[in-house]
This record gives C-alpha cells, sequence and structure tokens, in this order.
C-alpha cells in the first residue's frame, strides 16, 4: 500500500503504452510484448525496484481476501444474504458468517434489504466467486451517519502514508471514520462536522493526482472548523 | 423510473436534512438545479437541442417531413413525440423497445407540447386534404439523475423553437421556421416525507412517494399534468405544486429565452 | 456504393469535394468522460459524425445464459438516433445495427482482457448522434476509449476508418456523397501496437493494387487517430492536476 504513495513524476498512460523497452519485469496492470514492457489500463506509471506498472486511475473494484469492505444488503435468500460491494460480482453472506445463530429461512429478521454492513473479504476463487464474513472483531452492522461513495483506487490516498491523512480527518473533524478498501466510506458526527468530513473525502478523492494533498486538506478543515492547536500538531506526510 | 437498492443510511440521512428544508446537493426544497441548453447541435435533425438539468442531459431532435394528414383532420399537420430510456443513461435502463416509464414520459411531453398549442400545426398544411408537414420529436435520455420529465420537456421544447421547415429539401416552398406560438413548460415535483420538492434527483426521486408534473403555458395557465407513483397527494399539496409551476415555469422561460 | 452521381467526387488535381487530398481524413475530435452515470464514455467527431459511447461493467451477465464461466463477454449496441440522418430513422434495432454490434463487439474482445472477469459482463452502447458516412468506424474509436476511460484492462486502443474508392481514386475516409455514389468502401480497425486487423469489411469493386493501396492508407491513418485517442485519455487527467497545482500557488 505504501509504495502506491511514492512520490514521483506523475506519468499517465494509457493501454498499450510502452513503460520499458530495457529489461525491466512487467508490474501490477502490465504486460510484456516483444520484450516492451506495457500498460494495460490508464493510470500512472509506477517503478518499484526492477519492476514497471501501473496504478490504475479509475475501473472497478475487484475484491481480495482480507478487504474491509462496506456494502449494502441487497437480497435475502433462505441460509444467506446477497451483499453489494460494488464489484462485478454480489458478495454472499452466509448465515455461518454471522455473529448470531441464524435458523433456516429466519435472514429477514437479522439483516434486512438496504441495511448496510462492515465485513471482511474471506476468499475470492479463480472464478471469483466471493466469500464474506462478519464474524470478526469490529465488523457489525452499520447504523446512522452518512455513506461516501468514492473510486477504490482512491482509498489509499483517503488513508495515506501510515494512515496519516485519515487520522487527521478523524482527529480535526471529531468524526468517527471507516473506509472500506471497496470505496464505500462511512462518516459519523456532528452534523456540521460531518458535512465537513464528507467535503474532505470529496476534495481528497477529487485532487488525489496532485501533491501537497495534506496541507491542503488540513487548511481546508482548518477553515471550516476552527482548531484547538492540540489536535493536528504532529501529522506530516 | 427505475429502481435501486438504496441503503437505509443514505435514505434516513436524505429525510433528516429534508426535515430542516435541505437537501443533499445545497439546494432548497423549491429550486431548480442548474439549466444548460445547447440547440441546433445536430446538422441532420430539423431542429435539435441537447439539456443539461444538473447531471441529468437529454437529447432531443426534432425532423419535419411531408405526409399524408388523418382522414379526421385533412389540413392539419401531425405532431409525433418518442422517447427512450437508453441504457447509456443509466445502469438501470435496459436495451429493447419503450417500456412503460418511456412512453409516459413521451406522452407528458407530448400533451404539453400539443395541448399548449406550441406548434401552429393548422399552419403545417401543404395540400389542403393530400399533404402536410409531419413533425417527428424524438427524446432521448444521454444521462439519467432524476427529473426527466423536465429536462425531456425541455429538450423538446428548446428543439421545437430551433427548427425549421426543411421546403427546399423536398420542393415544397421556401425552408421558413417552424411556427411557434408559445413555450409549454413543465414543472415536477416528488413527495418525500410529507415534503414536496422541486425536480428531484435519482435519490429523492428513489425515496418519494408520488410525482407531479405541471405543465403552464407563457400565460400561466395549465395545460398538462400527470401525477404519478404509487402514493397520494393532498389537495393542499396540489394548490403548492400549482402555484409553484406557474412561478418556477416563468423563470424557466426566461433562462431558455 | 449503388448510386450514380454526375457529382465530380474527385478533381483533376486530385482534390475532393470537402476540399481534401486522398490521403487526408477528416477533422477528428475526442473527448473521454463525458458521462456521469456510464462507468467510462467518450464523445467523437469525424468530420459531420457525431457519435457518444457508453461503458458499463464489468458487472454481473444479464441474461444469465450468456454468461461465460472463463472470460467476461462484450455486448455492444450500436444505435441510430432517429434524427441523425436525411430521413427519420425509425427507432429499434435493424439488422444492419445488429450486425455492426457484433462485429464491434468481436473487434474490441480482441484487446479487453476478459479473462480477467469470469461470467461478467461489459456492456458497450455507442449512439450515433449524426450519421455522415462511417458511423462504425467512429463509434468503435469511441468505445474503445470509453472502455480505457473506465479503467478496464485491455492490451491496446483500438482506433478505426475507412478506406475506399471513388471517381477511380483510392480515398481514406469517405465522405457521404463518396461512399453513397463511389466504388468501394473499407473500413478497418486495428491494434495499434501490432498492426493486427480485428475490424474489416468490404463492399464495391476494387483491383488486388487498389485494394492493397487502401488498407495501407487506413492503417497509417488508424496510427493517427490513435494518437487522438489516447491524447483525449491523457487530457483528461493531466488538467485537473495541473489545476488544481495552480490553485496551490
Amino acid at each position: 500500500m505504501e509504495r502506491r504513495n511514492a512520490r514521483q513524476t506523475r506519468e499517465i498512460v494509457v493501454p498499450g503504452d510502452v513503460l520499458d523497452g530495457s529489461g525491466m519485469k512487467p508490474g501490477e496492470n502490465a504486460y510484456v510484448m516483444d520484450g516492451k514492457v506495457r500498460a494495460s489500463v490508464m493510470g500512472v506509471r509506477n517503478v518499484f525496484q526492477n519492476t514497471v506498472g501501473v496504478i490504475p486511475l479509475r475501473g472497478c473494484y475487484m475484491p481480495t481476501s482480507g478487504d474491509t469492505v462496506i456494502g449494502v444488503i441487497v437480497d435475502i435468500g433462505p441460509s444467506n444474504w446477497l451483499v453489494d460491494i460494488g464489484a462485478p460480482y454480489p458478495a454472499p453472506l452466509h448465515v455461518n458468517e454471522v455473529p448470531w445463530k441464524v435458523e433456516f429461512g429466519d435472514t429477514s429478521r437479522y439483516l434486512n434489504m438496504g441495511q448496510v454492513v462492515l465485513l471482511k473479504v474471506l476468499s475470492v476463487d479463480e472464478s471469483k466467486k466471493i466469500n464474506v464474513t462478519m464474524k470478526d472483531s469490529g465488523l457489525r452492522r452499520i447504523e446512522g451517519g452518512r455513506l461516501v461513495k468514492i473510486s477504490h483506487s482512491k482509498v489509499s490516498r483517503i488513508i495515506g502514508k501510515s494512515g496519516s491523512m485519515i487520522s487527521m480527518l478523524k482527529n480535526m473533524t471529531d468524526c468517527r471514520i471507516t473506509v472500506g478498501q471497496n470505496g464505500m466510506i462511512w462518516i459519523d458526527g456532528e452534523d456540521e462536522n460531518a458535512d465537513v468530513a464528507t467535503e474532505a473525502v470529496k476534495m481528497i478523492e477529487a485532487q488525489a493526482q496532485s501533491g501537497n494533498l495534506t496541507d491542503r486538506v488540513r487548511a481546508f478543515i482548518e477553515k471550516r472548523l476552527p482548531q484547538e492547536e492540540e489536535d493536528y500538531e504532529e501529522e506530516e506526510e | 423510473m427505475s429502481s435501486e437498492i438504496m441503503s437505509d443510511i443514505k435514505r434516513d440521512h436524505i429525510l433528516k436534512l429534508l426535515e430542516n428544508g435541505q437537501r443533499e446537493d445545497g439546494r432548497g426544497i423549491q429550486d431548480f438545479r442548474k439549466i444548460q441548453v445547447e440547440t441546433n447541435c445536430i446538422e441532420s435533425a430539423d431542429g435539435s437541442a441537447r439539456v443539461k438539468l444538473g447531471k441529468t442531459e437529454v437529447i432531443a431532435g426534432v425532423k419535419i417531413i411531408p405526409g399524408t394528414p388523418f382522414a379526421d383532420t385533412p389540413n392539419i399537420g401531425v405532431l409525433t413525440t418518442g422517447a427512450e430510456l437508453i441504457p447509456m443513461a443509466h445502469a438501470s435502463f435496459e436495451s429493447g423497445p419503450p417500456g412503460e416509464d418511456a412512453i409516459e414520459l413521451a406522452r407528458v411531453v407530448d400533451r404539453g407540447i400539443r395541448e399548449s398549442g406550441m406548434v401552429d400545426v393548422e399552419a403545417l398544411c401543404i395540400t389542403p386534404g393530400a399533404e402536410v408537414w409531419m413533425c417527428f420529436i424524438d427524446i432521448y435520455a444521454l444521462d439519467y439523475d432524476g427529473n426527466l420529465f423536465d429536462a425531456a420537456n425541455l429538450a423538446a421544447v428548446c428543439a421545437l423553437k430551433s427548427a425549421t421547415i426543411p421546403g427546399e429539401q423536398y420542393g415544397k416552398g421556401e425552408n421558413k421556421p417552424l411556427p411557434i406560438t408559445c413555450v409549454p413548460i413543465s414543472v415536477t415535483e416528488v413527495k418525500v416525507g410529507n415534503t414536496l420538492i422541486v425536480d428531484p434527483n435519482f435519490d429523492e426521486e428513489q425515496i418519494s412517494s408520488a410525482r407531479l408534473t405541471v405543465t403552464t403555458d407563457d400565460n400561466g395557465n395549465f395545460r398538462a399534468m400527470q401525477k404519478g407513483g404509487r402514493g397520494s397527494i393532498t389537495l393542499d399539496e396540489l394548490s403548492t405544486c400549482l402555484d409553484r409551476a406557474v412561478e418556477k415555469g416563468a423563470e424557466i422561460r426566461k433562462i431558455i429565452g | 456504393m449503388s448510386g450514380h452521381t454526375d457529382m465530380v467526387l474527385v478533381d483533376e488535381n486530385g482534390m475532393r469535394i470537402d476540399g481534401r487530398t486522398a490521403e487526408q481524413h477528416r477533422p477528428i475530435k475526442i473527448e473521454a468522460g463525458v458521462l456521469n452515470n456510464a462507468d467510462g464514455s467518450a464523445y467523437v467527431e469525424i468530420g459531420k459524425n457525431k457519435v457518444l459511447a457508453a461503458v458499463y461493467g464489468p458487472r454481473e451477465c444479464h441474461p444469465r445464459h450468456l454468461q461465460d464461466p472463463t472470460k467476461a463477454i462484450i455486448q455492444c449496441k450500436y444505435n441510430m438516433q432517429a434524427f441523425s440522418v436525411s430521413d427519420r430513422k425509425r427507432p429499434g434495432p435493424d439488422r444492419r445495427s445488429i450486425e455492426i454490434s457484433k462485429i464491434i463487439s468481436e473487434a474490441l474482445e480482441k484487446v479487453v482482457l476478459t479473462e480477467l472477469y469470469p461470467r461478467a459482463s461489459i456492456d458497450v452502447y455507442i449512439e450515433i448522434l449524426q450519421a455522415n458516412a462511417g458511423t462504425r468506424c467512429a463509434g468503435l474509436t469511441a468505445a474503445s476509449v470509453a472502455l480505457a476511460d473506465a479503467g478496464i484492462p485491455m492490451r491496446d486502443i483500438v482506433p478505426a476508418i475507412a478506406a475506399g474508392k471513388a471517381d477511380g481514386h483510392v480515398l481514406l475516409d469517405l465522405n457521404k456523397e463518396e461512399d453513397n455514389y463511389g466504388q468501394a468502401d473499407v473500413p478497418i480497425a486495428i491494434v495499434p501496437s501490432t498492426d493486427e486487423i480485428v475490424l474489416l469489411q468490404m463492399d464495391g469493386n476494387m483491383t488486388r493494387e487498389e485494394f492493397d493501396h487502401a488498407i495501407e492508407l487506413a492503417v497509417n491513418a488508424c496510427h493517427e487517430v490513435y494518437d487522438i485517442q489516447k491524447d483525449a485519455l491523457k487530457r483528461r487527467y493531466s488538467k485537473p492536476a495541473k489545476e488544481a497545482e495552480n490553485d496551490e500557488q
């Protein structure tokens, strides 16, 4: 995750662009043809040691096991719920993967259509069948607050280096914020504070490609929510 | 128009804001979104307009061709309005022939134009009893973020206002502007909880119980209405909608000129 | 190809009715990311053609029986809007648009890394707002920009353009008059990194020499279209970043 934030010249590449012709290995979103490494998605060229790849700018979320995601219940079966986690495939949540003992056919008593859940991706198999669980610490149904959807490729910017951005957001706005790897973000706090946190998140998404983001986000929040001094003294990117 | 499972968190947030007369995008409950109109953008059409209403975008084109009048109106031109909710515009729109939503949309727009007498159809007669100009209005939703009724009405009206009768192309005299007598403007409101809001976006439409479209003419007279949705509206609410339709209609008429 | 006219399509100096030489394409304008709801989108003008393309997906494949357990399918729908042509076109698909949709889907399948998304569907919608010969090439050109804009993994971007023959001359990118009254039309699309052909049709009458020349013209022009496609995509992202930097100062 951290190397994604490495500051370097942000060269935008599109599919087919040659990333390297001098023997580097293809990294993520890159392929080799006739000895040249080429991009397979639109994004920012990214060099890491002797590999060259692309950090995508857009694209749908593809779950990986271990991801924490926020989803919405979109269908209910007798022994599972279908959760929309913004991936190309629905994520079934089986009754064995919730912290309650649910009788067959009794699923809607526990989770209903439209309700929001914080889950973990257990596994994604070869054919992209997804398994999710709600049986881990912190996983739960989420109530109240508000949801913001951003592109999953900008999640690393919301979190920031070693979590610097997200902790600054939380401290300065005094909000509870939960970030799903799928780009769903839950924000809860006093109305005005939550408004500012929401706008800050959208600002980070819109300006993810530019430098000095932490400073600008800090300035933005300070302007909207005057801070007591100790709140933000040691947040440096 | 279409349904999507909305999270309870989002729904509750919108409802909570509305209790204080606020909306997610910062508008007041009576405010329209920004209206942008580009006319005569399609050269192959005899009149055209691309309209943005916030993030909703609609294109309308007018084709005017000579044809045979209906037997019962031998000296009167023909007006036809069609609308398509193409899958380009929203993930929930499916390809295929127009469904009931698209047909309702086209008919409501058609009614406003027809009943207001916007187009002087009697001036569309070429040879009495034998040949008249037929005016086809085709509307396509390109990007759907709620309130297609007003966006489609605006696109159709602006396309007609910009239209030329292509006399030369068919050897039927000179090209001349399509004769226009007035500008019908529709104003749509939906009821969310007990609040009426003007120009709903997609999310607001999703949680609304009832919808009312009111079309007025230049004099503020009512020319077409359509109540939609499974909920109901009270007589007082109706009265509010009528007042707003006149007020907002006049404002929009100024914007589109 | 069947019409006949006394109009001179190519004059004694080799100039065409719109002032182009045989080897020039019409002016091309491409913009990426023009719609809000679609996952990717593009607007293309080639001469008087105006085309919008939108991409949704990868998403669950409907109808389900079309699902492929090993890869995503690409479902393209090409549609001419009623007012896009000189006579009003009746709304709805006809045999021509179904055929074009099929060959465009197949051209795109060659470059999209469909194996990354088993069982899914990538839906491509092409709307012709204004038609003036060459809409299938303009549509495919727009569709590949929209796919890249949607962040869909692909080997390359596909450009398309037609070459043909009118008044006995081999011409690049036929306009409407040349298409109606000319003798041949050859739309092609290529994968620029390899020059492989992924779409090819031909109708009319050409000798082997004429055909070879037409292909040469079209392949060269495809590389020009490709540069414009790439520029449209890069412009979308380089601009906001620059604006943001300016904001800072």
